[in-house]
């Protein structure tokens, strides 16, 4: 298959990059290209013009500072798996990184990318949402801050003004008995979720949940926020009742399509399954954290 | 549509395109370049067949575009031979049977030769972990992971 042409671009500088995007009104960037290309090739999207960010310094990295983790735009999802830090201290990125697609695509595949596609298929957005991230957008008139909870608009939407690129990805940092675990159930290796759970847990001094982050993949048409079940878990202990109530508040909170991956019923099911699985893992490292 | 004039290095060989921006990258290496031995399997980066290395990291040359690799080094299945002797990971396929039709083995053995090149003596899970995204229709992952595991030994041997 092969795209419909289109002119490409390849800056050297972000302020080149968003001006060639001020500049096209039907460009699209291409960070990782392993949402995008598959797109443009299938024709399911068209873009004018290609603005390649690959040769833009400074995108990619994973450190901790001033109260965050901050993972650079373009940071590929292999260096999400093979980063020590994430490992040791944020294994609920780890857990989505190494169920992305498959170990190739993985090499060129960002985390940017995954956000910003705005696919509810994709698996970080689920876990940014349970993380409480903070997506940061750069412009002309400099960067802003976007909360991720206001970042998914829609089907394929986002927050993310047209000549904006997703530069950085910002997470509390981990601190006291946090964990947090994302649990995903596909048919084979690259595929979309049948379903797909992100939890992170905060414990108290006495065990009891001080703050629960709960976000589902796959399961509406956007990323879905399981309010009503962090809620309800806020100051219960994370024993086997408050986790498999919590399940069933967030099955609840999901409207999957029916498609090949099972029925609405079926999809329900596996969500309320996985919350339990994601919750019992995220108190378990919580604890042991 | 403007052309663009790429330059890659090919099995460390330097090449010259003039290139649209949308040919992928397994096009310009068949077609321009008529190195036929990368594989255009799905089309869509499920399959695994068209895996080259860029600058030795694996990718699916479907889903990478000719432009993009500018200036860089890409390997293909044509350049493990050399001087007429077949690199460890081809001839451990051809020992262990694997493969049957032979439509996946490009991709199978590039993922292999990139695995072997960080970890040299990667266990079965490591080896199946590492090809997961490479498909085989012939049902012969059992003997692929052999495959993978005779050039590992002999590639220890040849070092000592």
């Amino acid at each position: 298959m092969i795209p419909a042409a289109f002119d490409y671009h390849a800056p050297g500088s972000l302020a080149e990059a968003i001006e060639l995007l001020g500049k096209y009104g039907d460009a699209k960037v291409l960070s990782g290209g392993q949402s995008l290309l598959p797109l443009l090739k299938l024709r399911l999207g068209s873009a004018g013009h290609l603005i390649d960010i690959n040769k833009v310094p400074g995108l990619e990295y994973i450190k901790e500072d001033g109260g965050f983790l901050k993972i650079g735009g373009r940071t590929r999802e292999h260096a999400l798996e093979e980063s020590e830090l994430i490992h040791k201290k944020y294994p609920i990125l780890s857990d989505t990184a190494r169920v992305i697609a498959d170990p190739i695509v993985r090499n060129l595949a960002t985390i940017g990318g995954n956000l910003a596609h705005g696919d509810p298929a994709n698996d970080h957005p689920a876990t940014m949402l349970a993380l409480g991230a903070t997506v940061v957008a750069t412009g002309k008139k400099g960067e802003r801050t976007i909360p991720i909870d206001k970042f998914f608009t829609g089907l394929f939407e986002t927050a993310l003004g047209h000549d904006e690129i997703l530069t950085e990805i910002r997470i509390p940092a981990a601190q006291g008995k946090s964990g947090g675990a994302y649990v995903k159930l596909e048919r084979k290796v690259g595929d979309f979720a049948t379903a797909g759970v992100a939890a992170q847990l905060t414990l108290g001094a006495g065990g009891e949940i001080t703050k629960a982050g709960i976000a589902l993949t796959n399961a509406g048409l956007v990323p879905i926020k399981a309010a009503d079940a962090e809620k309800f878990l806020q100051g219960k202990k994370p024993d086997a009742a408050a986790i498999g109530e919590a399940a069933k508040l967030a099955a609840n909170a999901t409207d999957p399509q029916p498609d090949r991956r099972g029925n609405v019923d079926y999809k329900k099911e596996m969500e309320r399954v996985l919350t339990t699985r994601a919750l019992t893992k995220a108190a378990q490292r919580a604890q042991g954290a | 549509m403007a052309k663009h004039k790429i330059r890659v290095t090919v099995n460390g060989e330097a090449r010259e395109g003039e290139v649209e921006s949308r040919l992928l990258l397994v096009h310009f290496l068949r077609e321009m370049l008529r190195l036929t031995g990368t594989h255009i399997g799905c089309d869509t980066s499920h399959c695994g067949a068209c895996t080259v290395l860029l600058d030795g990291k694996p990718v699916k040359s479907c889903t990478v575009l000719a432009v993009q690799a500018d200036g860089r080094q890409v390997m293909t299945v044509e350049g493990l031979e050399k001087d007429g002797k077949l690199h460890p990971i081809q001839e451990g396929f051809f020992q262990e049977h694997g493969l049957q039709c032979g439509y996946c083995t490009p991709g199978m053995m590039m993922t292999g030769y990139a695995l072997l090149q960080t970890n040299q003596k990667p266990t079965e899970g490591d080896i199946r972990q590492a090809i997961s995204g490479n498909l085989c229709r012939c049902t012969g992952y059992v003997n692929i992971v052999k495959s993978v595991q005779h050039a590992a030994e002999a590639m220890a041997a040849s070092v000592k």
